[in-house]
């Protein structure tokens, strides 16, 4: 082979350059001289320059001076250097450069050249990158060439035929004759370019399609003829002849076949000849066998062909050589939906191949075995998928957790079994699993009451070991958050009796909140549970837990402003907890009190319950006697026509005790129905309250200034819809500061 | 469709890259990289399938590899192409640069990176398998090589016959 002296001369200098600067400097110079000689005349070492350019467009340095010395070699007598210059055209050029289309006139006259290498330079070109206008103006050329050149052309021109049509579709038509008489020839090439342009016009067009139907036995005899004619030795590749040839024509008939009896039919015998006949031990005999296996599975095929045909599949499984085994799962995945039951037969050795080395095969099998999970056998298939989510590599465990999911959620067999597989993902996954999980999850332990002891109990002990899943830990803090009080019962029939005191409770979400207030990702959902849960403490006989529980609330407030919480309304920023407790905003009206009286504070004390029930309702302390009978009116007009009206009473029952009364009349003329009250107050101010009066003057003076807050809900269903009003009272009036 | 033919040796230097679709060059040696990268992870006795890097494809594309001693050979091919058929495309590919160069090695497709890109002009084109006999290949390649050579010698042959001087006895000269 004669070398390039000059680009090889240029890249050892590249070569010899011993870091990655010093190679820039020789690049840079050499593209100088390379410059220079593009703007010199022809000095018949043209061809060499733009060979080294090419050499350093490889290598990444940027090459687009030479795109019109491109043009210029291209329009050039010369062979050698229409060659690099059509090489260079296919490197650096496309077709939305300008440069390409002044290539345009010298690809057409090459294609009808005299000598064939130049012609086959010329396809080659437009076969890359022809653009549509160049397409539409050549094809004809090349429909002239298809039908009356030599071998070599031929079957170069159908390659570029393909190419033509996958620009301007509509040219198909103009191939479909010139294709279907190419099949008459010898020329192994050419048949292949052939049976390629078919596959290109049949994919396009369906009316074509129907019409290459009629091709199909002889696509047969030319297949019977490569598989029976003996020994070729032009053909040979390892005893069979031909094979990629054999591989294209069975594509080729799986698209004839598809949908279509006749057609399948008539290539049945063929397809059993082939699948009984193909030497498997060689990779060359594979190829056909599988292309001929997915033929089989694809067309309307005789029920005895398709088990020959899974079976092979299933040896596919068995075989040593990694590559069979991964096309056959990746075939079996995608008739794992039509034959279900046949490829149940082999899952014994998908699952075998989860313990495989090799990631892409463990990924084939990961889909497949997911897709093969079924009410019968959930458990044993769970056990091995759970046992692969630990060891997998980390870019499958997203997936793999979020199919056992869904698997499980489909199959599981009881709901203890559910929640036991979600908390063992959680533990081995947890920081890979979607967003939505955590709620889905919440759905399901809420909708498991019988459970709620056991998931607590559960979760409390994972959340024991490892808080560094943040999914579990959040699932963790919302179920001690609602279950708490289970949790703290100790004894729970589903699982061991452990002892857990208010003190291990405290511990465990002192660790979750020390490091998440460090971390950036604020989980304010927790943050509410707990405080929440801390209040519950706040009230306890137990000094230490109230000093621990007050020490904690100083916490929060000391980390709320740094939140993304709503700036506090007041001076107590818990109380603007209330918003969120109830969720967020509904159609909130700012009620009109009637008659108003800034609020005093008030000092309340309250048997706080334990457990989370955000509607305790209030029982009040009050020291003072109030005004009676004082009345707050609040008229809600909704975007509907009608009204009612709510009228909240307050009146003083008791030394203990402050009754708000809510009074609501209907003054429209339907029925209202399901009428529900809601109402809520804030619970850390309650409980703050009660037992600190005697603590400390400070804690006093700041309780003054507090106002309490009430948020009362109201749904209802009037004329078949639903509605819901919420409203926020603000003030109590009659109610003085300092509680008196 | 073949959508990229890349070859690179073991520390991920490209010894000959052919995409069958444009890319901007930049964004070519991005993917140079991200195949490299892709590939050299895997064990030699594992499958030869990858799916494919973001950047070249989607769930569509794969990467279909061989690894000869210090080279890497990467075909970026669609699901109209058979994986196991383009594996045995690499062999004859590769079969057909030893018979041209006998024997072949890194620094035969180093230094004749022209002719390595002439070779597999004859085996693919445009993104589609042209030829895949090998003896085919090599007779074609052949033939247009000699061309080549003998454009240049008859040109080398014109050049000096206009310059050698003009002389009706030099044969006389005793």
């Amino acid at each position: 082979m004669s070398p390039s002296v000059p680009l090889q001369e240029m890249i050892r200098a590249i070569r010899s350059a011993r870091t990655q600067c010093e190679e820039r400097g020789v690049i840079q110079r050499e593209c100088a001289a390379i410059r220079a000689q593009f703007r010199q005349a022809d000095n018949g070492g043209r061809s060499h320059n733009l060979a080294k350019l090419l050499y350093v467009h490889m290598l990444g340095y940027p090459a687009h001076f030479g795109q019109m010395e491109c043009v210029r070699m291209i329009a050039s007598p010369r062979y050698s250097e229409k060659r690099v210059g059509y090489l260079g055209a296919m490197m650096l050029l496309d077709e939305k450069q300008d440069a390409s289309l002044l290539i345009t006139n010298s690809i057409k006259n090459d294609l009808s050249h005299s000598n064939q290498y130049v012609q086959s330079l010329a396809l080659c070109t437009l076969a890359c990158m022809g653009s549509a206008e160049m397409c539409r103006d050549l094809a004809p050329e090349i429909d002239r060439l298809l039908r009356a050149s030599n071998s070599y052309i031929k079957k170069k021109a159908a390659l570029c035929a393909v190419h033509i049509v996958r620009k301007v579709h509509d040219l198909g038509e103009l191939f479909a004759p010139a294709a279907r008489s190419l099949l008459a020839e010898k020329n192994h090439g050419v048949l292949h370019g052939a049976v390629v342009l078919i596959i290109e016009l049949c994919e396009r067009n369906p009316e074509t399609l129907e019409r290459f139907r009629k091709t199909v036995p002889d696509l047969v005899q030319i297949m019977k003829g490569l598989v029976l004619s003996g020994y070729s030795p032009e053909h040979d590749v390892a005893g069979i002849s031909d094979p990629f040839l054999q591989v294209r024509i069975l594509r080729l008939l799986r698209i004839l076949g598809h949908n279509n009896e006749g057609a399948s039919d008539a290539m049945n015998d063929l397809l059993a000849q082939v699948a009984t006949n193909t030497d498997s031990t060689k990779t060359v005999g594979n190829a056909v066998l599988y292309e001929t296996v997915l033929t089989v599975l694809d067309i309307k095929s005789e029920s005895g062909l398709r088990v020959l045909a899974v079976n092979i599949l299933g040896r596919f499984l068995l075989n040593n050589d990694r590559n069979i085994r991964y096309i056959a799962m990746t075939s079996l995945q995608k008739i794992v939906g039509t034959d279900h039951n046949a490829v149940q037969r082999h899952r014994g050795t998908i699952v075998d191949c989860l313990k495989d080395q090799d990631a892409s095969v463990k990924r084939r099998a990961l889909e497949l075995s997911l897709a093969l999970v079924s009410a019968s056998n959930v458990r044993s298939m769970m056990k091995e998928l759970l046992l692969f989510l630990s060891s997998c590599p980390a870019e499958l465990k997203a997936h793999a957790a979020s199919g056992i999911f869904n698997a499980a959620e489909r199959y599981a067999p009881s709901q203890r079994w559910h929640i036991d597989t979600i908390l063992h993902v959680l533990t081995t996954a947890g920081g890979d699993v979607r967003d939505e999980t955590v709620p889905n999850l919440i759905q399901l332990i809420t909708n498991a009451s019988e459970l709620h002891c056991y998931t607590v109990h559960k979760l409390y002990r994972a959340l024991l070991t490892d808080i560094s899943q943040q999914s579990l830990v959040q699932v963790a803090c919302w179920c001690i958050g609602e279950y708490g009080d289970l949790l703290l019962r100790g004894e729970c029939q589903e699982t061991e009796a452990v002892q857990v005191t208010e003190d291990d409770v405290l511990d465990a979400l002192e660790t979750v909140l020390q490091s998440h207030m460090s971390s950036p990702t604020r989980i304010t959902d927790n943050v509410d549970r707990i405080r929440s849960i801390v209040s519950i403490y706040g009230s306890c006989i137990d000094v230490e837990l109230q000093q621990r529980a007050v020490e904690y609330n100083a916490l929060f407030k000391k980390y709320d402003h740094m939140s993304l919480f709503p700036p506090p309304v007041c001076g107590f920023p818990q109380v603007c907890d209330l918003l969120d407790l109830l969720g967020g905003s509904e159609e909130t009206l700012q009620p009109s009190p009637a008659v108003g009286a800034p609020a005093p504070g008030l000092l309340i004390n309250t048997a706080s319950t334990a457990g989370g029930d955000l509607l305790d309702l209030l029982g009040v302390l009050e020291p003072a006697p109030l005004a009676p009978g004082v009345t707050l009116r609040h008229t809600h007009t909704h975007t509907h026509t009608h009204t009612h009206t709510h009228t909240h009473t307050h009146t003083p029952q008791s030394d203990t005790g402050l009754t708000v009364t809510l009074t609501a009349s209907n003054s429209t003329d339907s029925d209202i129905s399901s009428f529900t009250l809601q109402a809520a107050v804030p619970k850390l101010y309650l409980s703050l309250a009660g037992p600190f009066l005697a603590a400390s003057h400070y804690i006093k003076s700041f309780l003054l200034q507090v106002n309490l807050k009430m948020r009362v809900r109201i749904s209802y269903t009037s004329q078949g819809s639903a509605f819901q009003d919420t409203v926020q009272i603000d003030s109590f009036p009659g109610l003085d500061a300092a509680g008196q | 469709m073949i959508k990229a033919i890349l070859i690179f040796n073991n520390h991920g230097k490209p010894r000959l890259i052919r995409f069958y679709q444009y890319f901007a060059e930049d964004m070519q040696q991005q993917i140079i990289r991200e195949t490299f990268h892709l590939v050299s992870k895997r064990d030699d006795n594992v499958c030869n399938f990858l799916e494919g890097g973001s950047l070249i494809g989607g769930s569509d594309y794969k990467l279909i590899y061989r690894h000869y001693a210090t080279l890497y050979f990467v075909f970026c091919v669609d699901s109209s192409e058979s994986e196991l058929g383009i594996l045995d495309l690499i062999q004859v590919f590769v079969e057909t640069l030893d018979k041209c160069f006998e024997n072949v090695c890194e620094l035969d497709l180093i230094f004749h990176m022209d002719k390595v890109h002439y070779i597999l002009q004859e085996v693919v084109m445009g993104g589609m398998v042209l030829e895949t006999n090998m003896n085919e290949i090599v007779a074609q390649v052949e033939v247009q090589n000699r061309m080549e050579k003998s454009e240049s010698h008859m040109e080398r042959m014109l050049l000096r016959r206009h310059l050698e001087p003009l002389s009706p006895h030099s044969h006389e000269l005793g």
